[in-house]
């Protein structure tokens, strides 16, 4: 057994660390982004499926909506408002962190993660307020899916935030790329929820 | 007393030795036996998918020969569909990347090693959950309803976990090469795991975006995919071409890596050999775009255009750049000493194999040929699921020694090889000729003509595969114990 070990090929030696959770969190931004434009790709197609018909003020357009939903603008803009101010916080935390500033850095996060918990209570908030079930019809059927399918990638941000927050409390700030991960992962949430709110919510 | 004591001992030490040693795998983070345990448990699969495909093949020979039940056959072709890219293909790329890709580009160990151990765990549990499914009359077409849920439920895990296990590949070339080592520079066969993976990251997402849809509709309403009949329409395109030529791409890298090696010299134009590998990645724009390009030579020279356009793009490219591989590689050969290694027998039929594949879905995608719906297609993923195969059995033979210090004999490496190649044709090749008959079918056929005689044929050509299949699980097993002790870099050496 010993002569077998002794025979394979030994290990190199361990390179100089090339920020490997910053290019793995872009991988993981690059597949959610897949993920996200697919699933939005194809709502355009069941949408650009459905017959036309002619809206209150008078154009054609595709019945996809049902006429009895309403979708919350207030809170939907407002949701998108907010993802943008959670990637000013997550690139606060980088700024913090790069100067070594422990407290600064922990606020940052924390606000973050209340900033997303915030946007998840809004996702909620947006289902209670539109109170479709999910078997009325092909766009509410959709529309949980695509919508919750974005709810649980937020789910992630907010652990992210979380977990990076504890790392900034207990003064583990030497590796700022850790920080650059988790702005970079909110930047992705952010660009990717402002697609489907501009699909969803806006062009309907 | 004594004995009986010391015989206890021993008996208790071998006991828990043979704990730790499996509580040592379950809970590796050795990328060489998260590798290993990937290409081990796709082993099973390919044993699946080879016994169904004999199955299938008795079931077709004449009419009245029912072996299974009519309503069990949709479950046959979903269990061979499924198999052969979920079970066989993707695990073989994956596993065979993990356990070579840190050794080659110079780490120590994977990037992020517990994220491909969580991919292989998925991977498995997802594994079982579709080959229950399916047995239970789930999965595409199935009638249990609760069964074709876990079925959808058990791919979606099943992709989740190769997408982890691609973004520790990905993470792996890119951040943990050897100081000096310029991403152009690695071997070629990590190249082409790299291709592949990346090509993973950005294609199984929309994928698992697509299966979120179906699996909450056929759940929850049955209203806009289709329930059970909608599985293959919305999905099929992630278990078929092109998608399955992003998942042969480090079969394609490896026969690329063995052509110099073999030859002695370092390989003319490498370059265009990156670019050739590169190139057969394009397929992915294809399967991003959901769906099947046919090339339809009709209406205006607009209409003619916008239907050759993404059919050259997405069916041809690929095979210009598995062309260029294999021209390169003899180029090689040709310049250099000439000589012949084990592994790169098995690996240089097996690329063929997947050309011939590969030319065959090209085929089948010009709508006058008249092709689409019969068994022709069902050849052409034969082709490149073998190729594959074959293209594994020279990677076991000739990273071997690399990853557990021993060889496997060269007779048995090319025996091996050529009889697979024999299998493969036997197995695919009358379904290039049998047009007429319906693919996914098994009764439902004209039996005038030549029909038994291709699916008696293509019976063969699987249980030869079968075969070939155990024979090299025998001898794989045989040589991680009592293998021929060689160097690493006995390839290189000889």
């Amino acid at each position: 057994m010993s002569t077998t070990t002794s025979h394979a090929l030994p290990s190199g030696a361990q390179p100089a660390p090339r920020s490997s959770i910053l290019v793995a969190t872009s991988a993981v931004a690059a597949a959610g982004t897949m993920l996200m434009f697919g699933m939005l790709a194809m709502w355009f197609k069941f949408r650009d499926a459905s017959p036309l018909r002619e809206s209150a003020g008078g154009k054609m357009i595709h019945d996809w909506l049902p006429s009895d939903i309403k979708i919350p603008e207030v809170i939907t803009n407002t949701m998108a408002f907010t993802m943008v101010i959670a990637c000013v916080m997550a690139q606060w935390a980088v700024y913090s962190t790069r100067r070594n500033d422990s407290s600064h850095s922990t606020l940052a996060l924390a606000i973050t993660s209340v900033i997303g918990i915030a946007a998840i209570n809004a996702q909620v908030a947006v289902y209670l307020q539109m109170n479709m079930g999910l078997t009325d019809g092909a766009y509410q059927t959709m529309f949980y899916a695509v919508t919750g399918t974005m709810l649980a990638l937020l789910v992630t941000g907010v652990v992210f935030s979380i977990v990076a927050m504890f790392r900034a409390v207990a003064g583990r700030l030497g590796d700022s790329s850790v920080m650059s991960a988790h702005a970079l992962y909110w930047y992705f949430l952010t660009a990717v929820f402002v697609a489907l709110w501009f699909v969803v919510y806006v062009q309907k | 007393m004594n004995t009986v004591n010391s015989t206890a001992t021993a008996g208790h030490a071998s006991t828990s030795s043979a704990l730790g040693t499996v509580a040592n795998w379950i809970t590796t983070t050795d990328h060489k036996k998260i590798g290993r345990l990937f290409v081990g448990a796709s082993a099973l699969w390919m044993l699946v998918i080879v016994g169904v495909g004999v199955a299938l093949g008795i079931e077709r020979i004449a009419s009245d020969s029912a072996i299974f039940n009519l309503n069990s056959v949709t479950q046959l072709f979903a269990m061979l569909r499924t198999g052969t890219t979920f079970g066989v293909l993707l695990p073989l790329a994956l596993g065979f990347g993990i356990a070579v890709v840190p050794t080659q580009v110079g780490s120590k160990s994977l990037s992020f090693a517990r994220l491909a151990m969580f991919g292989f765990y998925a991977w498995l549990i997802a594994s079982g959950l579709v080959i229950g499914s399916i047995i239970a009359n789930g999965g595409p077409g199935g009638g249990n309803p609760q069964m074709v849920d876990l079925y959808l439920m058990g791919v979606g895990v099943g992709v989740v976990g190769a997408i982890a296990a691609s973004v520790s590949l990905v993470t792996t070339v890119l951040t943990s090469r050897r100081t000096g080592l310029s991403l152009l520079e690695i071997p070629m066969f990590s190249w082409s795991v790299f291709v592949s993976a990346i090509s993973l990251v950005l294609t199984l997402p929309v994928l698992l975006g697509s299966l979120i849809y179906v699996a909450v509709d056929h759940h929850y309403a049955r209203l806009a995919f289709g329930g059970n009949k909608g599985i293959d329409m919305w999905l099929g395109w992630g278990f078929s071409q092109p998608q399955t030529f992003l998942y042969v791409i480090p079969a394609i890298g490896l026969l690329a890596e063995l052509a110099p090696i073999a030859a002695r010299i370092r390989q003319p134009l490498r370059g265009a050999m990156l670019v050739g590998v590169g190139i057969v990645s394009t397929a992915m724009f294809g399967t991003v775009t959901q769906t099947s390009h046919v090339f339809v030579w009709s209406g205006s020279l607009i209409d003619k255009l916008k239907s050759a356009i993404p059919y050259a793009w997405f069916n041809l490219l690929p095979i210009l750049g598995v062309v260029i591989v294999i021209l390169l590689s003899l180029l090689a050969i040709q310049k250099g000493k000439k000589r012949l290694i084990a592994p790169l027998v098995p690996t240089f039929l097996g690329v063929g194999m997947i050309l011939v594949g590969m030319a065959g879905n090209a085929l089948q995608m010009i709508d006058s040929a008249k092709l689409s719906g019969s068994v022709f297609e069902e050849a052409a993923v034969t082709y490149i699921a073998y190729g594959a195969m074959l293209c594994a059995w020279g990677a076991i033979a000739y990273f071997g020694p690399a990853l557990w210090g021993r060889k496997i004999p060269d007779i048995s490496v090319i025996g091996i090889g050529a009889l697979g190649l024999f299998a493969t044709v036997l197995a695919a090749f009358p379904y290039y000729l049998a047009k007429d008959q319906v693919g996914g079918e098994v009764s439902d056929f004209d039996y005038s003509g030549p029909q038994a005689v291709f699916n008696t044929a293509v019976s063969l050509g699987h249980a030869l595969m079968l075969f070939c299949l155990l024979s090299a699980i025998a001898i794989s097993i045989k040589s991680l114990s009592s293998g021929e002790t060689v160097s690493a870099t006995v390839w290189s050496d000889q």
